[in-house]
């Protein structure tokens, strides 16, 4: 079944066109790779996806719904949740906050009960510390729940985000270059938990990267991106030997970097 | 650890504020007290609502609103008017104040919150002058001459109570998940519209809830020095408010009634060198922000674990490895 389908998707900037016609189709539970040289129009893709920018022609549609001209607490109400490549964590927030902002869209109590404290809110709030608890054990980083934000290291920070997007229960988890400033060990290490995460939450993933170790690994699919339009879609095995993307993207240097 | 409403701490601060409030009233009963240390006890509560109510779009939300005043100006007059014309109780005039501002601020917040930065700071200066001129031209509240022979209605009673409830109510909403998702909105916008978070919606319930508490001030302050001008409510009053906050520490209720209390008993003992106040005052804050440009407490409260944390520092205890991650 079809979870996300993007039509002749369109964004220009003044003059400039960022992404320009592009189709995309995501089937449910699958893990899809969005990659190309840096300028080519991912994370403009992203923005679009989630509300972020407007499409100047297109369509995007999650569960054969419209998805265009909301904004971007309601399509993440819908069911899309991101990250970010420049780390967007509410950096004097504790950890575990950060988890709760994500279960803020379900609150069980209102403003007048949160003021009176009424019993709804402090059973309310336990019941979000739980499942965000919970969530940060998955994440390993429960032992660090009472930290501000801004006091983690740059891997955890990443493991953060990932894990407050996860928090908001989506169906479609948008990564944007998740392994970003991780060493070797780190990337392995976000790879199985990607993987773990999408066969335990049956969640469909898509996700842009730059490590072509890590999106070939674990992608099924890749669509490649240049110049906004795209140049080529298939398996990680078609893509490595299709002639436009090595000419576009990966250049001559593919069988010297992957030995293939 | 369950969090509960009736807690050691709670009771605790509950008993300590109850003294306060006790030995102060005998005191002023006494005459221990005399008036100017009353004039200054009561300005100090109505600084403290108005800073921590202001706390909340511009510390919490992040919302630079710098005309605070406005709101304090139209609980004053709503309030004076309900009293002197139409003969209405004192009670029912804080509210009417209080709800009025309220208004006035879900009227401007709509439009005005989707600016950002400077343009909002700058329309809502605009509408807090347009406020005091709308109240200069109108005969009916005595335009330019304002309101004179306001009944004194603010006694300790009311001002210590509701500077309490003020702060109370503003902690409650800051620690619940409405108010984390205000302080979402401060920390990044794009990260907190992107995790569900109706910013729009946070941003005016922020504006109307300071508003309301402004509305309130002015009531108080109304009903206390008998008379009310415009000109009382005019940008010095904001930018007053407005320092107690920054110089606090944005985001912080307990910085900001730290320095409410502070810069009135600094502008209290200044009195006498009118000249000087100004450029004193304007020294401590360059002084303030040079140092700690956070602000005194930065976003951190008043804990009692804090407090503990802070003995043990000082007394050198607690230097053993993993203490910093113990304590949140």
């Amino acid at each position: 079944m079809i979870l996300l389908s993007v039509n002749h998707l369109s964004k220009s900037f003044g003059g400039l066109k960022a992404v320009s016609a592009v189709n995309m189709e995501l089937r449910m539970g699958e893990l899809v790779g969005l990659i190309g040289p840096n300028g080519a129009g991912k994370t403009t893709v992203f923005n679009l996806l989630t509300g972020v920018y407007q499409p100047t022609e297109g369509d995007i549609a999650l569960r054969r719904q419209s998805i265009v001209g909301l904004k971007p607490w309601q399509i993440n109400q819908r069911g899309i949740a991101r990250t970010f490549q420049n780390i967007r964590l509410f950096n004097n927030l504790t950890v575990l906050e950060n988890v709760k902002i994500a279960y803020h869209q379900h609150a069980s109590y209102g403003i007048a009960s949160a003021i009176l404290r009424l019993p709804g809110f402090y059973k309310g709030e336990d019941d979000m510390s739980q499942k965000g608890i919970e969530l940060l054990k998955i994440f390993k980083l429960e032992h660090k729940k009472d930290e501000l934000a801004k006091n983690l290291p740059y891997g955890e920070q990443r493991r953060l985000e990932i894990a407050r997007a996860m928090a908001a229960q989506p169906q479609l988890l948008l990564l944007d270059e998740p392994a970003a400033g991780m060493n070797p060990q780190e990337t392995a290490e976000l790879m199985d938990m990607i993987r773990w995460v999408r066969q335990n939450f049956d969640m469909t993933i898509l996700l842009i990267e730059h490590d072509m170790a890590l999106v070939m690994g674990i992608c099924e699919r890749i669509y490649v991106l240049d110049y906004g339009q795209i140049i080529a879609e298939g398996t990680p095995a078609e893509i490595k030997s299709n002639r436009k993307v090595i000419e576009a993207y990966l250049g001559e240097d593919i069988s010297h970097a992957h030995g293939s | 650890m369950k969090k509960m409403f009736f807690s050691l701490p709670n009771l605790l601060m509950a008993l300590l504020l109850l003294a306060f409030y006790g030995l102060t009233y005998a005191g002023l009963e006494q005459g221990w007290i005399d008036d100017y240390y009353k004039l200054n006890l009561f300005l100090i509560c109505i600084n403290i609502i108005l800073a921590v109510s202001l706390n909340v779009i511009n510390g919490m939300t992040g919302q630079f609103s710098i005309g605070h005043a406005g709101f304090m100006a139209i609980g004053a007059y709503g309030s004076a008017v309900m009293t002197m014309k139409l003969g209405f109780p004192f009670g029912a005039a804080l509210i009417v104040g209080a709800v009025g501002a309220a208004l006035a601020g879900l009227i401007v917040g709509i439009p005005t919150l989707r600016l950002k930065g400077d343009y909002l700071a700058i329309a809502t200066l605009g509408f807090g002058e347009i406020i005091r001129v709308i109240i200069l031209n109108i005969e009916y509240v005595g335009g330019a001459a304002g309101l004179n022979g306001i009944a004194q209605y603010t006694n300790w009673h009311w001002i210590f109570f509701l500077t309490v409830a003020t702060v109370l109510v503003i902690k409650n909403f800051m620690t619940s998940t409405h108010g984390r998702a205000c302080i979402a909105i401060r920390e990044n916008e794009i990260a907190a519209e992107t995790m569900g978070v109706d910013i729009t919606r946070y941003k005016v319930i922020a504006f109307t809830i300071g508003a309301f508490f402004a509305g309130l001030a002015g009531a108080l302050h109304a009903h206390y020095f008998y008379t009310i001008q415009p000109t009382t409510f005019g940008f010095m009053k904001s930018f007053d408010i407005l320092v107690f906050v920054v110089l606090g520490g944005l985001g912080s209720l307990t910085g900001s009634i730290l320095s409410a209390i502070g810069l009135t008993v600094l502008s209290a003992f200044l009195q006498d060198y009118a000249e000087l106040r100004m450029v004193i005052y304007s020294l401590l804050l360059i002084i303030v922000m040079l140092v700690r440009p956070q602000g005194l407490m930065g976003t951190a409260e008043f804990s009692y674990r804090g407090v503990a944390k802070l003995y043990d520092r000082l007394s050198g205890k607690g230097r053993g490895p993993g203490n910093d991650t113990a304590v949140g």
